[in-house]
């Protein structure tokens, strides 16, 4: 149980997927805007990680590694998550209209967004088992989540700020991104010395 | 088509980091050395041209409702080869660029080109356009890598640039990619007149945005 926690709240926390390791930045700085986009996104890119990684897991472990297949993860895993997108759409539309709503907008661009492809990649590169994995994948929308909502905050300041010229819009807002991910080091070690 | 155009487009004016404000992903997490910049930059423009030149080749082949998964699969199997040629031949950048080598996939300068340029044009063009776009994107990775590298570690292509500089930790961390990036764009804000303050992240500026709105657009419509 232990480790489990230590995966899960480094993901959050330390290895924030979105400060920290960088991945996920376009839908960071475009839909964090608005705080109800930005729970609508990182809501939409919670549940597709979570059953990316629990469709991709047993899908390497039992198909691809016992057959010499493992180099062909990133096309498998690439095509899985597209696939798996489509039909989360779909399914949504059909069954649960009021979710479709509040989520379907965001559902085809989470095919682009690297964070998905990062953790499934990233749980088998790491050799963690089917719940570490879960957890990590868990942890990692959490974090995303965590990153969109602080910044939203954030963003909504930066509007009203006097700030140069030269700043404005863009540059102003990557400076803003940079101070946030500066606050996220102070949490580097806090979960070792918690749980550890 | 201007063959020429195609080419130099993305260089300068066109330029997929500073202007388009595409690829962030990378660009921010490999520059911690001007060395990984330029090798995530030259693999990033193989894979742009060879996936530019068959996609080109394969547009009449691949049908219209499937054509964003089928470049994907193209896309992804050229970056498998790259990777396999990176950790045969050059271990240390296969190890340093990481998870990242593999995200190439879902790097929206590629695929946005597909769906912009190469799937419209002929072959010849499209080589050329992912050329100019791959060779825009190294620059533009390779200028951040050298700014980090410089205040970060106190050298240069891994040459230290002797002890008189104390290198600034703070550059090499994630926070400093993000605070070089965004002088970056401000000071191509100050030599493009100012465009760059009106320019948005995400999905405006995304190549895939009117396949994606109009679906959802549509579909809202709809219902």
């Amino acid at each position: 149980m232990k480790d489990l926690m230590i995966i899960l709240f480094s993901a959050i926390l330390v290895e924030n997927f979105v400060l920290n390791k960088f991945m996920g930045i376009c839908p960071f700085l475009g839909v964090s805007k608005k705080m109800s986009s930005a729970l609508g996104m990182s809501a939409a890119v919670t549940f597709v990680m979570l059953m990316a990684t629990a469709i991709t897991y047993p899908i390497y472990q039992y198909l691809l590694t016992p057959f010499g297949l493992d180099y062909l993860r990133v096309v498998v895993f690439i095509l899985i998550i597209a696939l798996f997108v489509q039909i989360v759409e779909i399914i949504l539309k059909r069954f649960v209209k009021p979710l479709y709503e509040s989520l379907g907008v965001y559902l085809p661009l989470i095919t682009t967004n690297c964070a998905v492809l990062g953790v499934t990649i990233l749980n088998v590169d790491n050799h963690y088992n089917f719940i570490q994995s879960m957890f990590n994948s868990l942890g990692a929308g959490l974090g995303f989540a965590l990153a969109l909502v602080i910044f939203a905050g954030v963003r909504e300041r930066i509007e009203l700020a006097d700030i140069p010229k030269a700043f404005k819009g863009v540059p102003a807002t990557l400076i803003a991104a940079s101070i946030v991910s500066l606050s996220f080091v102070g949490f580097s070690g806090i979960v070792e010395g918690i749980f550890g | 088509m201007n063959y020429l155009k195609a080419f130099t487009k993305g260089l300068i004016k066109e330029n997929p980091v500073l202007v388009m404000l595409l690829g962030t992903c990378p660009t921010l997490a490999v520059t911690t050395l001007a060395i990984n910049g330029l090798g995530m930059g030259l693999a990033t423009t193989f894979v742009l041209v060879c996936s530019n030149v068959v996609i080109s080749l394969l547009k009449r082949v691949i049908p219209k409702e499937v054509r964003l998964p089928s470049f994907i699969v193209i896309i992804a199997g050229f970056v498998t080869f790259v990777s396999f040629m990176l950790q045969s031949y050059l271990p240390d950048l296969y190890n340093a660029l990481g998870v990242f080598l593999s995200l190439i996939t879902v790097n929206c300068i590629i695929l946005g080109r597909a769906e912009m340029f190469a799937s419209k044009n002929n072959v010849a063009a499209s080589a050329l356009d992912g050329l100019g776009m791959g060779l825009g994107f190294t620059f533009a990775l390779l200028c951040i890598g050298i700014i980090r590298e410089i205040l970060g570690s106190g050298s240069i292509f891994g040459f230290s640039l002797g002890g008189w500089f104390e290198p600034i930790g703070f550059f090499v961390t994630p926070a400093g990619g993000f605070f070089v990036f965004g002088v970056v764009i401000a000071v191509v804000n100050i030599f493009s007149n100012y465009k760059m303050s009106s320019k948005k992240f995400g999905c405006q500026n995304c190549p895939n945005s009117a396949a994606c709105q109009a679906d959802s657009k549509k579909e809202a419509h709809e219902s």
